[in-house]
């Protein structure tokens, strides 16, 4: 029993690490590439606007870099401290990618300091435009690199096991298994969508709290811009992720939508609760699934009866697969209808319940990340590595993890109190207003 | 050489820079605290945060990059330091954690000068080495048991050790001393008289402390692991080099000449004395459980590994001399005469 605890203690440590990780990550990965667009955009119009809205956004990305660095770096090596028979087993698979994460995250780090260093020190604008180059690659790159490890994970591959030992072993075979393609892809799709929508809600809320700045009118149609594309994007993706869980986990996809019995024509469950076998109050999309799962209405799905009892997923992951997917249309339609109403002028998108619902979006989307790593997570229970290794097989046999689990509650909370304090304080003390009029006294009517 | 010994040379550099660059991080908050302290935090604040803030970040990936270089290497090493070092790891990452918020916050954010906050962030630099320690206390063998193959840290055993706490002096008082000779010569190139003579003074101070303390672990060695301690006799020659170019140091210091020679021939006694000791340690990476042989990981993946190192190399060094060039030896941006801080 006390092995089975640890394990438990182990699974609560490192969900509570990484759900607090993914919100600075996701802003991590999102924000550089909104910078750069901002400031790519400034540089073309010529237009003060866009270069200040860069340039005020990289100082918000700096706190949460911060905290994105240090939480990184707690699960990093929180993974050998919990995980110790896993990682043993999986750095002799699974090393390169992991490795190359730090190189990326490197790379990113370096210039990030010099970005932000860096600012009015070049003649040329664009030579610093290159510089957030580095910075957005570096941040992309570290999240495919780390998404192939939690890929491997799903579907593990590129070695054979010989008594118990694995031999065999193939570096890359293990990097590009077949959960990468629609893994990557969505994390990267979500991480620039839920970003774009955070940084339109602080737009939205600007404009509600009384600065009717025209900065901010350009942020918040810039951003809802980048949000309804990525939006869409993350939709097309989610319906290959779908595909790709018929094909090879299916139990995962089978445990999400309550889908018992093996056959054709499979229906779509969307909400409800579970009673026994039957789902109770839920709307029934028929085929759904099918197409959902193999693109036409015959396709053959899979259920949960075909597996044994021990390995199918808990089943209340399926409150979590409707929060992602319902919260991802949602945000798309809103986001389809914003972009729309601006171009077309309608009086609906100025409305106050509008903007209050385009605020709402940022968190939102935040949401729909931890409801789809929670799903993804727990709907490869009761695996750490997918058939090879149970979980409570890769936890550790320490007896201290409870009291780990008090500490980090602390610091995250102290971080995530620090964070909103510093970031409001930062914004509140100088204001776009303040600062277009510094840079327009300090240029001295140079130019208009 | 066979790939064990190139990894973990690659994995003994990284971890020296770390030591080196972390020590000037965790010395400076420290020394920024004390002088909060003596009313002489007008001095030393501007010149800290010049050097810190753009590279701070950087100092942190030179740590990950040697944990997960290791796993990467050394499966093995997972298995048994991970399990006997959640309580230590896990205190040392809330250390860090706390601490690089922090400098976060205050540097670029709110822009908070609270003394309790400085205190606490100069005293966190001082707790993190503390943490760490025992890591190399541990590998020293004799504080670990085998229960059933499962490891487990005897922390008796470890906190009544003299080993072990020589090892965390050491520690502290090599944290001061190399940050506070970095210190000089980043003072002295701003152009700083004040802040050089302060930090000159540091420098001077813990000269003494880290070279005794240095020196006892070796003795302590002596009865702790007698085959490890044979095997640094035979190295004898290259702790005599570290001592010789610890004396150049202290002579150019006294000699207020040559700051930056100075700190040069410390990266060098650091660099003599770190690998000497770990080639004495060779073939163990936790006595007498684990060699890099039997830990080490399968041959594709070394070859992997290690073309990913030389490819990941040709990135970093051209970034990091870049960035180098733009804060660290660029005259202006030392002196403070310009801010181009986002």
């Amino acid at each position: 029993m006390g092995f089975e605890d640890t394990a438990l203690m182990s699974r609560i440590l490192t969900l509570m690490t990484l759900s607090f990780h993914i919100i600075y990550a996701t802003i991590g990965v999102g924000v550089p590439l909104m910078i750069m667009i901002a400031q790519w955009v400034g540089i073309r119009k010529n237009d003060e606007h866009y270069i200040l809205l860069a340039r005020r956004w990289a100082r918000g990305f700096v706190i949460t870099v911060a905290v994105g660095v240090v939480t990184g770096t707690a699960i990093g090596l929180q993974l050998s401290l919990l995980w110790p028979n896993f990682m043993q087993m999986a750095g002799n698979v699974i090393a390169l990618p992991l490795f190359m994460e730090v190189f990326a995250f490197f790379f990113e780090a370096i210039f990030l300091g010099i970005y932000l260093y860096t600012w009015d020190r070049f003649e040329d604008q664009r030579k610093h435009f290159l510089l957030l180059v580095p910075v957005a690659l570096g941040a992309a790159a570290s999240s495919i690199f780390i998404t192939i490890v939690n890929s491997f994970m799903n579907a593990p591959q590129g070695f054979d096991v010989l008594n118990g030992e694995l031999v065999n072993v193939s570096p890359l075979l293990a990097m590009f298994s077949p959960a990468v393609p629609t893994k990557v892809a969505h994390v990267l799709s979500t991480a620039f969508m839920t970003s774009a929508f955070i940084l339109a809600s602080i737009a939205a809320f600007r404009l509600l709290r009384g600065s009717n700045h025209i900065y901010h009118k350009k942020a918040l149609f810039l951003t809802m811009k980048l949000a309804l594309i990525f939006s869409v994007a993350t939709a097309i993706i989610g319906d290959f992720s779908g595909k790709y869980l018929a094909e090879y986990q299916p139990e995962k996809l089978a445990a999400a939508e309550w889908h018992f019995e093996t056959g054709p024509e499979a229906e779509l469950v969307l909400f409800g609760v579970l009673d026994g076998e039957e789902p109770k109050y839920a709307i029934r999309v028929p085929y759904a699934l099918s197409i959902l799962a193999h693109g036409v209405p015959s396709g053959e799905v899979i259920g949960l009866n075909d597996f044994p009892e021990d390995e199918i997923p808990p089943l209340w992951i399926h409150y979590l697969f409707d929060t992602m997917v319902t919260l991802g249309m949602w945000l798309a339609f809103f986001s389809f209808v914003f972009v729309v109403g601006s171009w077309r002028g309608w009086s609906l998108v100025k409305q106050k319940w509008f903007r209050w619902l385009t605020v709402l979006s940022g968190p939102l989307a935040m949401i729909a990340i931890e409801a789809g790593w929670w799903f993804t997570e727990v709907g490869r229970q009761p695996w750490i590595l997918r058939g090879y290794m149970k979980t409570s097989e890769g936890a550790t046999a320490s007896g201290q993890v409870d009291l780990m689990i008090v500490l980090f509650a602390g610091l995250y909370v102290i971080l995530g109190i620090g964070t909103v304090v510093v970031l409001s304080r930062m914004y509140k003390r100088n204001p776009v207003e303040k600062e277009l009029a510094q840079r327009e006294s300090s240029k001295g009517g140079e130019e208009s | 050489m066979t790939l064990e010994i190139i990894g973990i040379s690659v994995l003994w550099l990284f971890l020296f820079l770390y030591v080196i660059v972390a020590s000037i991080d965790f010395g400076a908050g420290f020394f920024n605290a004390y002088s909060a302290f003596s009313d002489k935090q007008h001095i030393l604040t501007g010149i800290i945060q010049r050097y810190l803030s753009p590279v701070w970040e950087v100092t942190n990936v030179f740590f990950v990059f040697f944990f997960v270089g290791i796993i990467g290497f050394f499966p093995q090493t997972a298995f048994y330091y991970g399990t006997t070092l959640l309580v230590p790891a896990s205190l040392a990452l809330i250390l860090l954690a706390v601490r690089g918020s922090y400098y976060a916050f205050a540097t670029y954010g709110a822009k908070i000068d609270h003394r309790g906050y400085i205190y606490m962030y100069g005293l966190s630099g001082l707790l993190l080495p503390a943490a760490l320690s025992p890591v190399l206390a541990i590998s020293e063998g004799g504080f670990m048991r085998l229960d059933g193959g499962q490891p487990s840290l005897d922390y008796w055993a470890l906190f009544t050790s003299p080993l072990m706490w020589s090892i965390v002096v050491l520690s502290l008082a090599a944290v001061l001393y190399i940050s506070a000779v970095f210190l000089t010569w980043y003072a002295h190139k701003a152009g700083d008289v004040k802040a050089t003579q302060l930090v000159r003074k540091y420098a001077l101070v813990w000269a003494g402390p880290t070279i005794i303390t240095a020196t006892g672990i070796i003795f302590e060695l002596r009865g702790h692991n007698p085959e490890h301690y044979a095997s640094l006799l035979d190295l004898w020659w290259m702790f005599a080099l570290s001592f010789l170019l610890f004396l150049g140091t202290v002579f150019l210091i006294w000699k207020k000449r040559n700051y930056g020679l100075a700190f040069i021939l410390l990266v060098g006694q650091f660099f003599t004395a770190f690998f000497a000791y770990g080639a004495s340690h060779y073939p163990y990476l936790l006595y007498p459980h684990l060699t890099i042989y039997d830990s080490f990981t399968n041959e594709s993946m070394a070859i992997a590994l290690i073309i990913a190192f030389i490819a990941g190399l040709g990135l970093l060094l051209p970034s990091l001399y870049l960035l180098f060039r733009l804060f660290l030896f660029d005259k202006d941006y030392v002196k403070g005469k310009s801010d181009y801080h986002a």
